[in-house]
C-alpha cells in the first residue's frame, strides 16, 4: 500500500515545518510508529513517525526545505510497488508572506501575548482537502468548530463522529489537556449576557485590569535566607511569586478556569503557565499541579522549561494545558505592564521590577523594595471583586512569605 | 399468545382468506394431496376442496398463467412455487403478464394474485436452487415484493397480500419454516410497505430482511456483548414498496449502517438502500454504508464452501466493526 508521509502538524500553531534530517533513507523498511525524520516547527524539535509500513521509497522534501503542514515529504509503498505523481520537491504551495508578517506583528508588539495554548493540531490534510464524514460535517458547522483544527481519527485521517465531540470537548486533542478534576458550570442567562455584551464593546476578549503595589521587603529576606543555605537551586522572586500565584489560586477557584464559549470549566488543580521570551518569540510552558510544589521543586522546574523553551525542544504537551499565566518583565526595569491574556485560561498577572520606593511606614518615611503586579482579566470569567480579591491574596501572601508554607 | 411455527402462521393466513373470500383458491405443485412440499397448505385440501386447492402438473409457466387469467377474470389465486427457483420458467407470466396487466388496461384489469414460495439457500442445495431473487422481482415497476422473518410477520403480510388487488411477489424460507413465533388468534393484518424495528440500538442500523432478520439479531447480541455497540436491527418486511422513512430514521439516530441480505451483492437489495440513504441521510452519515452479502459466485455445493459464501454474524460484525471505526 503507498502511504504518503505527510508534514504533520506537529505543534498546536504550526503551518510548516522545516525538515531537518531524515533519520532513514530511501530503500529503508520502515515500520508504522518509526521515526523518519526530525522537524523544525514553530517551537520545537519533533519527531515526524511513519504512519504506515513498508519501504522508504522516496523522499520528497529534503533536508533543510520548509513545507507546508499537509505536504508530502516522502512515500512509504511495498518495494516495487507503482509510486503516484508525485509534486516537486521542496515546492509546496505558495502562500503570500504578508500573511505571516501579520501575524507576527501583533505578537511582536504586545508585551505578553503567549501562543493561544488551547489551539488543536489541523488534521493533516492531503492536498488541502479535509477529509471528514457528512455527519462530523454537519457537526462542526453546528457547534462553530473549524474542520481543519480537527485531528481525524478514522481511515486516511477522516474526520469522524468521535473527533468532532472529542474536539468540542477538548480544546487540544493533540496536545496535554489541563488534569485533574475539574467543574464544568452551565451558563446562567446573566452570564451569557455579560458575555456577549462584553465581547461586543471590547473584542474577543474583553479585559480588565487590577494593579496592586506589593511590599517585597520580606519576601526578599526569606529568598536571601533561602540561598544562603547551600543545598537546592537559587530560588528568584519569579519563582515566589509562581508558588504564590498557585497558592492564591487554590483558595481562589473563581481565577482558575476556562472560558470554553458554552460554558466555564473550573479546575481544581493549577497549572501555572510562565511566559518565557524566546528568539523571536515567547513561549509559555506550564508548570502542572504548581500548587502541590515545594518552592525548590518550582525554582528547579521553571528553571529546566526555561532552558528547555529557550533550546526549542518543549513538546506541545509541555506548553498547553494551563489554567492561569504568570509574565514577569521585571528583569527589564518595566515597573508595570498589561499582559494579554492566553485563552482559554480566564487571567493573567504581569510581574514589574523591584524597586526601592520611598513609603510610609508607621508614619516614618523608609525606603522600601516594591514590586507592582497588574492581572488581566477575562471580564466574562471574572468579575471586578472576584480578581481583586484574588490578588489581594497574592499581595497578602508576598508580604508574608510564611504564607508559602501555610 | 400462542407460538407457532412461520409454516403454520401462513397456513393459517390461507385458511383464513379462503374462508373469508370464496374468490381465493391455491394452485400449485403438490398443493393439494401431499399437502404442500413443505406442509404449508396442510389440511387445505380437506378444507375447501380440489375446486380451490389444485394440484397442478410441474409446468411452472402454465400455471402461472392459469392464475395470471384467473385474476383477470375477478378470482384471487395464490400461486406456489415449490421454490423461487423453479420460478424461473414462469418468470414472463409474472413480468409480462401480472405486472404489466393493470398498466396496459388503462386500469380496466386488475391483478390481485400473489406468487409465493421459498427463496435463498438452503442447506446444501446447491447453485441452481439456493438463489435469492428479491431483487430480480423488486426491479419490476408493478409487482409488489415481500419478505417476512417471522411468523407474526408471515401471516399478517400474506392476508394483506391475499387482499391486495396488485400482484405480490411472496418470498418465504426453508430454513425458515420452523422457525416458531408468537402469533396472536385474534384477526390481524399487516400493510406492505411497513418495516419493523426488530430491536432498537443507537450506534448502528442493521437493514435485514427475512433469513437475514436473525443473523443481524444474533450480531447485535454479540455486538452489544463483545463490543459494547448498541445495534438497531431494522427488518424491511416489504422490499418493494420500500420504507425509506424507516430507514432514513434509523440512520438518523444511529449515523452507521450496515445492510444484511442473502442475494448477491452487484444491484441486491442493499444496493437500492444504500442508494436511498446517501440522498435522504446524507448528513446523518458518519461512515460509508458497508453490506454484508451472499458471496458474488454460484453457490457452492461444498458445505464448507455453502457456510462460507452465506452472510453470517461474523461478517455483520466485522462491517460494524469498520463502519464504527473501531478497527
Amino acid at each position: 500500500m503507498v502511504t504518503k508521509v505527510l508534514m504533520e502538524a506537529l505543534s498546536p500553531t504550526m503551518e510548516e515545518g522545516k525538515l531537518l534530517t531524515w533519520l532513514k533513507k530511501e530503500g529503508d523498511q520502515v515500520s508504522n510508529g518509526d521515526v523518519l525524520a526530525e522537524v523544525e516547527t514553530d517551537k520545537a524539535v519533533m519527531e515526524l513517525q511513519a504512519r504506515g509500513a513498508g519501504v522508504l521509497r522516496r523522499i520528497v522534501a529534503a533536508e533543510g526545505a520548509t513545507v507546508e503542514v499537509g505536504s508530502v515529504v516522502g512515500i512509504i509503498a511495498d518495494a516495487g510497488e507503482e509510486l503516484p505523481d508525485l509534486p516537486q520537491a521542496g515546492a509546496p504551495r505558495a502562500r503570500p508572506t504578508a500573511d505571516k508578517a501579520a501575524a507576527a506583528g501583533p505578537a511582536a508588539a504586545t508585551p505578553a501575548a503567549p501562543p493561544p495554548a488551547a489551539a488543536p493540531a489541523p488534521a493533516p490534510a492531503g492536498g488541502g482537502r479535509i477529509k471528514a464524514s457528512p455527519l462530523a460535517r454537519r457537526m462542526a458547522s453546528e457547534r462553530g468548530l473549524d474542520l481543519s483544527r480537527l485531528a481525524g481519527s478514522g481511515p486516511g485521517g477522516r474526520i469522524v463522529k468521535r473527533d468532532v465531540e472529542e474536539g468540542a470537548a477538548a480544546p487540544a486533542p493533540t496536545a496535554a489537556a489541563a488534569t485533574g478534576g475539574f467543574e464544568d458550570v452551565e451558563l446562567s442567562q446573566i452570564r451569557k449576557t455579560i458575555a456577549r455584551r462584553l465581547v461586543a464593546s471590547l473584542g474577543p476578549i474583553p479585559h480588565f485590569f487590577l494593579t496592586t503595589e506589593v511590599d517585597m521587603e520580606r519576601a526578599a529576606i526569606a529568598r536571601e535566607e533561602l540561598n544562603a543555605l547551600e543545598a537546592g537551586p537559587r530560588i528568584s522572586f519569579n519563582d515566589i511569586i509562581l508558588k504564590v500565584v498557585a497558592q492564591a489560586l487554590v483558595q481562589h477557584r473563581a481565577c482558575n478556569a476556562w472560558w470554553m464559549d458554552d460554558r466555564i470549566r473550573y479546575f481544581d488543580d493549577v497549572h501555572l503557565s510562565m511566559a518565557v521570551a524566546v528568539e523571536d518569540g515567547l513561549i509559555t510552558p506550564v508548570i502542572r499541579n504548581a500548587h502541590r510544589k515545594s518552592l525548590r521543586e518550582i525554582a528547579t522546574e521553571s528553571r529546566a522549561l526555561a532552558e528547555r523553551a529557550r533550546e526549542r525542544r518543549l513538546t506541545p504537551e509541555e506548553y498547553t494545558g494551563g489554567t492561569f499565566s504568570v509574565s514577569n518583565l521585571g528583569m527589564f526595569d518595566i515597573d508595570q505592564f498589561t499582559a494579554v491574556i492566553n485563552p482559554p485560561e480566564a487571567g493573567i498577572i504581569a510581574v514589574g521590577s523591584i524597586v526601592e520606593r520611598p513609603v510610609l511606614v508607621d508614619g516614618e518615611l523608609e525606603a522600601r523594595r516594591r514590586m507592582r503586579l497588574t492581572m488581566s482579566c477575562d471580564h466574562r470569567v471574572i468579575d471586578g471583586a472576584t480578581g481583586a480579591q484574588f490578588l489581594q491574596t497574592v499581595k497578602r501572601m508576598l508580604e508574608n512569605p510564611l504564607a508559602m508554607v501555610w | 399468545m400462542p407460538i407457532i411455527t412461520y409454516r403454520d402462521a401462513l397456513n393459517e393466513a390461507l385458511r383464513e382468506e379462503m374462508e373469508r373470500d370464496p374468490d381465493v383458491f391455491l394452485m400449485g405443485e403438490e398443493v393439494g394431496v401431499y399437502q404442500g412440499a413443505y406442509k404449508v397448505s396442510r389440511g387445505l385440501l380437506e378444507a375447501f376442496g380440489e375446486r380451490r386447492v389444485i394440484d397442478t402438473p410441474i409446468a411452472e409457466l402454465g400455471f402461472a398463467g392459469v392464475g395470471v387469467g384467473a385474476a383477470m377474470v375477478g378470482l384471487r389465486p395464490v400461486i406456489e412455487f415449490m421454490t423461487w427457483n423453479f420460478a424461473l420458467l414462469a418468470i414472463d407470466q409474472v413480468v409480462n403478464s401480472a405486472a404489466k396487466m393493470s398498466y396496459m388496461s388503462g386500469g380496466q384489469i386488475r391483478m390481485p394474485i400473489v406468487f409465493r414460495g421459498p427463496g435463498g439457500a438452503a442447506l446444501q442445495l446447491a447453485a441452481q436452487h439456493s438463489q435469492a431473487f428479491e431483487s430480480w422481482y423488486a426491479h419490476i415497476p408493478g409487482l409488489k415484493v415481500v419478505a417476512p422473518a417471522t411468523p407474526y410477520d408471515a401471516k399478517g403480510l400474506l392476508k394483506t397480500a391475499i387482499r391486495d388487488n396488485n400482484p405480490v411477489v411472496f418470498l418465504e424460507g426453508e430454513m425458515l419454516y420452523n422457525t416458531k413465533g408468537e402469533v396472536p388468534e385474534e384477526e390481524y393484518t399487516i400493510p406492505i410497505g411497513h418495516a419493523d424495528v426488530k430491536r432498537e440500538g443507537g450506534d448502528v442500523t442493521l437493514v435485514c430482511h427475512s433469513k437475514t432478520v436473525a443473523i443481524a439479531l444474533k450480531a447485535a447480541d454479540r455486538l452489544a456483548e463483545e463490543l459494547q455497540v448498541s445495534a438497531e436491527v431494522l427488518d424491511l418486511r416489504s422490499i418493494r414498496p420500500l420504507d425509506v422513512e424507516a430507514i432514513v430514521a434509523s440512520v438518523e439516530k444511529t449515523n452507521r449502517c450496515v445492510i444484511v441480505e442473502e442475494g448477491w451483492p452487484f444491484c441486491g437489495v442493499g444496493a437500492q438502500v444504500v442508494d436511498e440513504i446517501q440522498r435522504e441521510a446524507f448528513d446523518a452519515l458518519d461512515a460509508p454504508v458497508l453490506r454484508v452479502t451472499g458471496e458474488d459466485v454460484p453457490m457452492p455445493y461444498n458445505k464448507n464452501l455453502e457456510r462460507a459464501a452465506k452472510p453470517n454474524p461474523d461478517k455483520v460484525i466485522a462491517a460494524v466493526r469498520r463502519v464504527a471505526y473501531l478497527d
